[in-house]
């Protein structure tokens, strides 16, 4: 089942056009990576599947309805959560207090106390720093609270935002490693990437995006089997 | 030149200034309890400045207008209820309590309301047109006037009688200095909704939210905030307390009922806002009360006409050495 359809989208600042007729699908159960160079556009895309922006052309749907003109905190509703680019912890808040804010739409009582569970399970660390400032914490600490604190809003789709940028080397496989574990467990996952490598090797699809377009796309395996891909993004040579 | 100084010091037989530090001991558990009554009431002001700072960066000028508002609520609260003009009421103590109430109640509505009413009607349809933030702060002093004129045309220029419902009596004596019943009772109602306030915006789901939207609202938006209801939310809690504050202040200065009356009051409570750490919960209530014993404290060091000269003074100073004020911007960090 197609749980996330892009068709044709253009969005713009301003003048200036970021994305030119994008169109993309995540079916239920995968993850999907979209890769690009610096200011291609993957931000764009996730603000725009998340709300943020508004889109000037084309449509986007949400388990076959049309949620182009849904506010923002509705999408969240609908189980569409994104830990944006940067991490961005709320700096003034406690961990647990951050995690909270995941849970923010929530009513169902049981099921969150549950996903504490789980987000301690995954992140261990995460409870014991429970009552410390999320602004005072690492890098690599910061960005596992990100995700804990999106998988709290327990989304039917889950947007990752560069969850590798900034991150020592075994933090990055840490987090990916998580990724791959938060998939199997079932939910579907829609991760931007500059760390092409890693990305395409856990995607089951992947997109390549350029100056706002969709330039090539195929299964994570594929892409990473290709030369020109290797030559562009994989950094080789 | 020179010659000339004393006698354009010392003109009309007051001294231009003193400094008496004689006096500032004499006076000061005086002006500390004194100080402290005040300032509760440009504490719960403060909150209202500071809570729209913080989700919108915006300093809503309009604030002191709010606040007179609930004042005159509370005024004609006390006009329908059956107090006279002029001269102090004699009810018996529980009326008295129950009409303060009332009062009360009246002035947070009336404040809360004008709050609202100026998000709906001036700031959210210059957000929907993504306006620069000149623009709202612009439109917050445009609205400020435009209140308090529209007071002055539906009023008159000048105060309304006073109406006191309570006779100041002194309870007890605190380092040799009395305490009034008015004192007391404003002190501590202040500070009783002080901690609600405080509580709500640190240990409650709608405060988490407030806050976050002031850490960084476009997070707080993929977080399912809406940004607009917190918007909303703290208009109208600020206004609350503005209207308490207002009540407050119209017990301990009865003449103080005028369409202007709010315009100092309200400078200084954003100035107690600001030396505290705009944005910041807790600043705006440690600024307040901090601001108003040492208005008190250089009253009695430099003469009485120095009072508002100091206030403005000590925010100078603390904002040299302290740029983000005392407990520093941001109204998630304000928590122990």
């Amino acid at each position: 089942m197609t749980l996330l359809e892009i068709s044709d989208v253009s969005v713009h600042y301003g003048r200036i056009r970021a994305l030119s007729g994008l169109s993309l699908t995540v079916e239920e159960g995968e993850v999907v990576t979209l890769i690009g160079a610096n200011g291609a556009g993957k931000t764009t895309t996730m603000r725009t599947v998340s709300g943020l922006l508004p889109v000037t052309s084309g449509s986007i749907t949400f388990e076959g309805d049309d949620i182009t003109r849904l506010r923002a905190d509705l999408r969240v509703v609908r189980g569409i959560c994104q830990s944006p680019e940067g991490r961005a912890i709320f700096p003034g808040m406690t961990v647990q207090e951050n995690l909270d804010m995941g849970c923010y739409t929530r009513k169902d009582r049981a099921a969150i106390a549950e996903d504490y569970e789980r987000v301690f399970s995954l992140f261990p660390r995460l409870e014991e720093r429970r009552t410390q400032v999320g602004g005072t914490m690492s890098g690599g600490e910061q960005q596992m609270l990100a995700l804990g604190r999106a998988l709290m809003a327990r989304p039917r789709l889950l947007l990752l935002d560069e969850p590798s940028m900034g991150l020592a080397p075994q933090f990055i496989q840490q987090i990916f490693r998580i990724i791959t574990e938060i998939n199997e467990q079932g939910t579907t996952v829609l991760l931007v990437e500059q760390n092409a490598q890693q990305a395409l090797s856990r995607a089951h699809r992947a997109y390549i995006l350029d100056a706002g377009e969709i330039t090539r796309t195929g299964t994570g395996a594929e892409l990473l089997a290709d030369p020109s891909i290797k030559d562009a993004y994989l950094g080789v040579g | 030149m020179i010659g000339n100084l004393p006698t354009v010091l010392a003109q009309g037989g007051v001294d231009w200034i003193s400094f008496d530090i004689g006096r500032l001991v004499d006076q000061f558990w005086y002006n500390t309890v004194n100080g402290l009554a005040y300032g509760s009431i440009y504490s719960l002001v403060a909150v209202g400045y500071t809570l729209v700072y913080g989700v919108l960066k915006l300093i809503n000028f309009a604030h002191s207008e709010v606040f007179i508002v609930g004042a005159f609520g509370a005024y004609f609260t006390f006009q329908f209820l059956g107090y006279e003009s002029g001269g102090i009421a004699q009810a018996p103590l529980v009326e008295t309590i129950v009409n303060l109430i009332l009062a009360l109640a009246v002035a947070m509505i009336c404040s809360g309301l004008v709050a609202l009413t100026l998000e709906r009607v001036a700031y959210r349809p210059l957000r929907r047109k993504k306006a620069p933030r000149l623009v709202f702060l612009i439109t917050a002093v445009g609205a400020s006037f435009a209140i308090q004129q529209a007071i002055m045309l539906w009023r008159n220029p000048n105060p309304e009688l006073a109406i006191q419902l309570i006779a100041p009596r002194p309870l007890f004596e605190v380092f040799g200095v009395s305490v009034t019943n008015i004192q007391l009772t404003v002190f501590l109602a202040a500070l009783v909704l002080l901690l609600i306030a405080d509580s709500f915006i640190n240990r409650t789901r709608l405060g988490r939210g407030i806050r976050a939207v002031a850490q960084d609202p476009d997070t707080a938006t993929l977080m399912g905030v809406n940004k607009e209801r917190v918007i909303m939310l703290t208009f109208i809690i600020g206004g609350l307390l503005a209207g308490a504050a207002a009540l407050f202040y119209i017990m301990q200065i009865p003449q103080g009922v005028v369409y202007n009356g709010g315009f100092l009051l309200g400078i200084k409570a954003f100035t107690a806002a600001v030396l505290g750490g705009i944005g910041n919960l807790r600043g705006a209530l440690l600024g307040g009360f901090l601001l108003g014993v040492f208005e008190n404290y250089g009253q009695s060091l430099l003469g009485g006409q120095w009072r508002d000269v100091v206030a403005f003074v000590v925010l100078i100073v603390i904002l040299m050495f302290r740029p983000t004020g005392i407990l520093g911007e941001s109204l998630g960090k304000a928590r122990v």
